[in-house]
């Protein structure tokens, strides 16, 4: 019992559950209903590859055998969008292939999350061309960027363990309702000594390309109207 | 550097019954030592006499259309543009599989309405690089069966790959600019409609491995008519290409193939140095050599693995991944990154291997051969493996001849072409080993020349690395590749040289250039048109899964759809090449 209690405070701290014992000398546990979900979310977390290009080679290295990552309960890779409720997108997304990322985001069942794996999901990378989407968060909302070209297998598992922190937390869904939602970045961590642009590099809102309608909030992404979103899509360079 | 000035008129043994045939009309061109024979149409009207007399004459026998180059010579200097002003050009680079040949034969076209006769009757690969060369460069071809977008999508507007199409200009792509083929808006007759039906396979499917989409027509399980689309990973590598130095692209270049992409990157460098005329030195050849091999073992590896899940057995595809793990392990040793390497330079590699490179490579053989035996143990024999692969998705040598087909896929086919062994680089001709060939064709062919081709890499690298030489591994002309730091800080010509490859890049001469290497495909060939600045003016890549894909359609029709997949991943399609 006390490695449950272990277990379930370190999940969620705020709101730990307690043990007690009942009147026969049974022990039961008492806890919040959102808290269980919120746990039992976190660590079955199905994904659904959104492979397009060269990251989906290194996200068949993380679910291959060397780095393996169903040891953090988010082996079971779906294709489809119905049974899944992590798309990692994985690759360069065209303006092409934009209207089928987000026909596939739509079918997929709430809650959900969206991991945008490598430069070229999370702002086009270098790729400033006629024919690629400038990140996608001109199309979804995204809970969590991963930097790298491609990321190395450690960062992409890094970005998900941070997911099933905040979904642990329930900080994801508070700050959705609070619109003060500000998504996960994982590779760029700011390094002491570095000047204090290089933190602003990757942010969504970043300086130059402020005119363009940049989805930075997921809340509002969430209900904005999907063809809206792209519409917008002019000269970016 | 002036490779290109000194040009021996080259003796072909066609040349005098081009003459005698076309007078004046088809110039053959004096080329450089290392490019391939060109003849030039001075007369645009005897193209397709021309092209046809290419193929059918026994003396040129060119009966294999590797690539279609479509160039806007718009602004270009004098030595580029030709003399009757015209603005377009193309290049028809040929093989002939009989006498081992490369050509080119160049047409220009003019700046108002760029039209030309398709070539399909004689060549039917050119089908898809036809439809390319009028999406991206907008030159129409007269009496093409099925001229529409490919690459870019139905909402595009304007012609991408022209000089005056600003490199940023997006168009909005909705769901209905893309659900729109041929195939699906059929009209179903009466008696059709509860027949047949049409189902979409991609462009996101477990199967298609990337972002390809096969629009199927189905009665019952059987295919009876299919449609392949391309352009989902479509990022513009040739329009970027064309901003950025001859440095810059390298990284590019490794997202072409991201399966085994040090090979790209190899094969590119290797040909802005024959058009430079640099010689690298024998360690950074030797290298270059290993490195593609592993590579080879990688792109095939995913290839099995990726299709053998999709026939149901996924063990092999865990195996697989170890072998390319313990592969990642070197290539990161070497140049810092497990996929997107950038190693390659023009004028060598862009540092030494570790110290105990030679260990560390033989340390991975008995990995990969271990997991090699396992996976031939698991389905070479296996009864499953053999009834799906054997007998399904047959290419006749003929086809792959008139397909395009090179690498694998050709070699299962019977079309024993390698241009590792047919047109030597870097040292290849100096080593002993084999090229697997098959005849029958069919899945089980290429699946099995594959497995056949990774043993045989083992052997050159195993040869290679018993004789790498020691010495640098870049060139000392410093007009190519950085200085090392010791010049730069030391002396005034160092940091010359230092800056003027930083700001301006490499400069190569007005001109054109192909070369090719044998990438995990095929033959992955590159056009680059210099203008004589840093950047290259335009540089195609041939793409040996484009003609393969393209294919495809014709492949599957009337087979199953179970096979259909079989064969979607025996014939390895990369999205990142296919779509560039």
């Amino acid at each position: 019992m006390s490695f449950i209690k272990n277990t379930l405070s370190w999940i969620a701290p705020p709101t730990a559950p307690g043990v007690q014992s009942g009147a026969g000398g049974a022990d039961f546990l008492t806890t919040k209903l959102d808290v269980l979900v919120q746990w039992a979310h976190s660590n079955s977390l199905w994904p659904l590859p959104f492979g397009t290009a060269c990251c989906a080679i290194e996200f068949m290295s993380v679910v291959s055998s060397h780095y393996d990552l169903s040891r953090f309960g988010a082996e079971v890779v779906r294709f489809s969008p119905r049974q899944a409720d992590m798309m990692i997108v994985a690759g360069t997304v065209t303006d092409k292939q934009a209207p089928i990322l987000r026909k596939i985001y739509d079918q997929m069942a709430e809650p959900k999350w969206v991991v945008s794996m490598g430069v070229c999901a999370c702002t086009g990378g270098f790729y400033r061309a006629y024919h690629v989407v400038q990140g996608i968060d001109e199309i979804v909302p995204v809970d969590v960027y991963v930097a790298g070209c491609p990321p190395t297998p450690e960062n992409l598992m890094r970005g998900i363990i941070e997911l099933q922190r905040r979904i642990q937390t329930g900080d994801l869904a508070r700050h959705r309702q609070n619109k003060t939602y500000v998504p996960i970045r994982v590779g760029e961590q700011p390094v002491i000594g570095l000047p204090a642009y290089s933190q602003s590099v990757m942010a969504p809102n970043r300086p130059g390309v402020s005119e363009m309608p940049v989805m930075a909030d997921s809340a509002e992404a969430d209900m904005g109207a999907k063809a809206d979103v792209l519409k917008h899509q002019g000269d970016r360079s | 550097m002036s490779a290109l000035a000194s040009a021996p008129s080259s003796s072909l043994t066609y040349a005098p019954v081009l003459d005698k045939r076309f007078g004046p009309k088809a110039r053959i061109e004096a080329r450089p030592a290392k490019d391939i024979a060109t003849i030039t149409l001075t007369d645009r009207s005897a193209y397709i006499e021309v092209a046809r007399f290419l193929r059918d004459d026994p003396a040129c026998a060119f009966d294999l259309l590797l690539d279609l180059v479509s160039i806007d010579l718009l602004n270009a200097p004098a030595p580029l543009r030709p003399r009757d002003g015209s603005r377009f050009q193309l290049h028809v680079i040929l093989y002939s599989t009989r006498r081992n040949d490369h050509l080119r034969l160049i047409v220009n076209l003019p700046e108002q309405n760029p039209r030309v006769p398709t070539l399909v009757n004689l060549w039917p690969a050119v089908n898809w690089f036809e439809r390319e060369a009028w999406d991206l460069m907008g030159i129409e071809f007269e009496g093409h069966p099925n001229l529409k977008r490919l690459l870019t999508h139905n909402g595009f507007v304007g012609h991408a790959l022209r000089k005056d199409y600003a490199a940023g200009q997006r168009w909005l792509c909705t769901e209905e600019d893309l659900l729109q083929t041929d195939l699906a808006a059929q009209t179903e007759t009466p008696e059709d409609i509860f027949e047949t039906m049409t189902v979409n396979l991609g462009p996101s499917h477990p199967a298609t491995h990337g972002t390809l989409r096969i629009v199927l027509r189905l009665d019952g399980e059987t295919i009876v008519a299919a449609e392949g689309e391309c352009g989902y990973l479509h990022r513009c590598f040739e329009k970027m290409s064309e901003s950025h130095t001859y440095s810059q692209v390298i990284p590019y270049t490794d997202r072409l193939n991201y399966c085994s992409p040090m090979i790209n990157g190899f094969g590119y460098a290797r040909a802005v140095e024959d058009m430079l005329g640099v010689e690298i030195p024998p360690r950074a050849k030797a290298i270059r050599v290993i490195l593609s091999e592993f590579n080879r073992i990688m792109d095939h590896m995913v290839c099995i693995g990726t299709n053998l899940v999709d026939l149901g057995a996924l063990t092999n595809f865990w195996y697989a991944y170890q072998a390319r793990e313990a592969i990642y392990g070197l290539l990161e040793a070497c140049c810092g990154a497990r996929l997107t390497s950038s190693y390659a330079r023009v004028g060598g590699l862009s540092a030494d291997v570790p110290p105990n490179f030679d260990e560390w490579s033989r340390s991975l053989f008995p990995i990969i051969k271990t997991q090699l035996d396992d996976i031939d143990g698991l389905v070479s024999k296996n009864r499953i493996a053999h009834k799906r692969m054997r007998g399904t998705g047959i290419v006749s040598r003929e086809n792959a001849i008139a397909w395009g087909f090179t690498g694998p896929c050709g070699r299962a086919s019977g079309l024993a072409y390698d241009v590792r062994k047919d047109k030597p680089y870097e040292g290849y001709d100096e080593l002993d080993f084999d090229v697997p060939v098959m005849t029958d064709g069919d899945n089980f062919a290429r699946y099995y020349v594959r497995m056949e081709e990774m043993r045989q890499s083992l052997r050159i690298i195993d040869q290679q690395l018993r004789k790498l030489p020691k010495g640098p591994v870049t060139t000392d002309d410093y007009r190519v590749i950085l200085p090392p730091k010791e010049m730069v800080y030391n002396e005034m010509e160092g940091l010359i040289y230092h800056f003027k490859v930083v700001f301006e890049g490499t400069k190569v001469a007005p001109g054109y250039f192909y070369s090719s290497v044998e990438g995990g495909n095929g033959e992955l060939g590159y056009t680059i048109v210099a203008d004589g600045s840093g950047n290259p003016y335009r540089l195609k890549v041939r793409p040996p899964c484009f003609p393969l894909f393209a294919a495809y359609e014709k492949i599957i029709k009337g087979g199953m759809v179970s096979d259909a997949v079989a064969t979607l991943g025996m014939l390895n399609i990369i999205a990142g090449e296919l779509d560039r």
